[in-house]
């Protein structure tokens, strides 16, 4: 398989030689991206599916089960319905701003995949500060939302952006002092490093020595995205939809895609930063390790990967939504004190080797 | 022109226009949307310098928090512009004499004939291999040490000082105790009364 890509790349490299290979390369990347975000998209529509499934039966309902068999083509019908729905715009609104702010959520949230590995040598960039990169352009996010709500000119959007960008600006300290104690650990912000650096056994897996951390983490990766229990940006129940009051049709579907793909990014995340990326959880196990050498690695970075999607469901059917000032007191006073103090409880684990992550 | 040049001129040319339409655009928030453009722009030229870090760094900080806060601000302004047009031939003269003195002073100092290539020397390239940021970092904490710490204390000194500014003495501060909040039983919220209904009175 790697051969035929090879192959492949030196293909186009020798049939397009213009700028020293500069508009190959370009081209190359253009593939790979588009071999990324075409399953991605993939994936997003049949997460959906599953979200309703899931909550379903966990709340004694079916959930969709008319169209195609056993509702499979659920969401094919809901992004052909959304696509030939009209797109209103508010009289009042900014029509510009108005459309690029569902641009500005989904470029970000397709953006940060270029530097996820998938399993040893599978990315589209293998960048030296791949972390930052994904704390940097996932930050960018929040543009769409906020720009969402004030293009709209209407109340309940300008309030759900309001709370959006002082959500997401607070738990974005959370979630860059929590990643740090991993970046200490594995001593490197590359992502295919901080991976390499689990190898071993379960045991290796940074979940161990920054248990609070991953639960820090995870819970923080809800607030960015918006997530129940903490989705008082959209707040039903409170402001109506929040940003997405005005959006209809394709617009919203955009929002919506971002969401998703947000999502699935923090999953990735958490799987590559605390459980091992593509690690087997056999590794160091007698008998089993063979026995599951033939799997390749992606096949265990997506199932550990889904499992986390999953706990997004799991939360989401059992929690009751938090009150807004809940949220920042559990920022500022709970978690961001409780990263600090791990920081230096890891600075300490590393000066004294403990364990075997050191 | 190699294909790094072309991409050079495409950048600045972004960052010139954006950050000249930040000037000229009358509504706040577009404004700063330019703004980000144009760290944005500035920000892949420093790419294609190979200061990765620097850039990720501006990205990281100026657009993901700076400006969302900008933005969050200039929602909550509500900016009377007519105001603001009236004072504005009164500040003109000043404005064009500080505006002439910054130009000519950084024509002084990052004039052209400043950063040519026989006066500064052309950046060597790098392998693929070499990590920018442990470079910086090896630099940051050894030899300049002193200084970053300085600009940390600086740092925590602003953000004392803006606690201090909103900080409220004990009595009126309104202060949540969360344990409270939720040990809270139904019979310290809610009282019930029986009250004797009064009976009909029989006509």
């Amino acid at each position: 398989m790697m051969e035929l890509w090879q192959s492949f790349v030196g293909l186009v490299y020798e049939l397009i030689p213009w700028f020293d290979g500069s508009i190959a390369a370009i081209l190359i990347i253009l593939i790979k991206a588009i071999a990324l975000v075409m399953p991605l998209m993939l994936v997003v529509a049949y997460f959906t599916y599953a979200e309703r499934k899931v909550i379903g039966y966990m709340q004694l309902r079916i959930g969709p089960n008319r169209v195609g068999p056993k509702g499979w083509l659920q969401p094919i019908a809901d992004a052909l319905k959304l696509m030939t729905k009209e797109i209103i715009f508010p009289t009042k609104a900014n029509i510009y701003l108005f459309l690029l702010a569902p641009i500005l959520a989904i470029a970000p949230a397709i953006a940060v995949w270029a530097v996820i590995p998938f399993d040893e040598g599978i990315y589209v960039a293998n960048l030296d500060i791949s972390l930052l990169y994904v704390l940097a352009i996932g930050s960018i996010g929040v543009y769409g939302i906020i720009l969402a709500g004030w293009a709209s000119n209407s109340k309940y959007p300008l309030l759900g952006a309001l709370r959006s960008a002082s959500l997401l600006v607070s738990y974005e300290i959370v979630i860059g002092f929590a990643l740090v104690t991993v970046v200490m650990i594995a001593g490197s912000v590359n992502l295919n490093d901080i991976v390499m650096a689990q190898k071993g056994s379960i045991m290796h897996w940074y979940w161990v020595p920054l248990f609070p951390m991953m639960i820090i983490f995870f819970i923080s990766a809800l607030v960015e995205t918006n997530r129940a229990p903490f989705d008082v940006v959209e707040g039903e129940s409170e402001i109506v939809g929040g940003t997405h009051v005005e959006y209809s049709g394709m617009t919203f579907a955009v929002f919506f895609l971002a969401e998703y793909a947000n999502m699935i990014l923090m999953a990735v995340l958490a799987v590559i930063m605390f459980f091992g990326g593509w690690h087997s959880p056999f590794e160091g196990v007698p008998y089993m390790e063979s026995a599951f050498a033939w799997v390749p690695g992606i096949i265990w970075l997506l199932a550990k990967t889904s499992f986390f999607m999953f706990l997004y469901l799991w939360v989401r059917a059992t929690f009751p939504r938090f009150r807004y000032d809940q949220i920042m007191r559990l920022s500022w006073k709970v978690f961001l004190p409780w990263t600090i103090a791990w920081i230096f409880v890891v600075a300490l684990m590393t000066q004294l080797k403990i364990g075997p992550w050191f | 022109m190699t294909f790094d040049q072309i991409l050079f001129y495409v950048f600045s040319f972004w960052f010139i226009a954006s950050s000249l339409a930040m000037i000229f655009s009358r509504n706040a928030a577009k404004a700063v949307l330019f703004l980000i453009l144009s760290f944005f722009s500035a920000a892949s030229i420093w790419i294609l310098l190979e200061a990765e870090f620097l850039a990720i760094t501006l990205i990281l900080v100026y657009v993901g928090a700076v400006m969302v806060l900008f933005l969050f601000v200039i929602k909550m302004l509500n900016i009377d512009k007519s105001t603001l047009r009236a004072k504005f031939a009164g500040y003109l003269p000043l404005g064009l004499i500080v505006a002439a003195i910054i130009i000519a002073e950084m024509t002084l100092v990052l004039g052209g004939n400043q950063f040519g290539l026989d006066v500064v020397a052309a950046p060597a390239r790098h392998a693929a291999d070499y990590s920018n940021i442990t470079v910086l970092a090896m630099q940051l904490y050894t030899t300049y040490v002193y200084p970053f710490e300085l600009a940390a204390v600086l740092l925590l000194i602003a953000i004392i000082a803006a606690i201090t500014l909103v900080h409220r003495n004990e009595a009126s501060r309104k202060k949540q105790s969360i344990s409270e909040q939720v040990s809270v039983q139904a019979k310290d919220r809610v009282r019930l009364v029986s009250i004797a209904s009064p009976k009909k009175e029989a006509k």
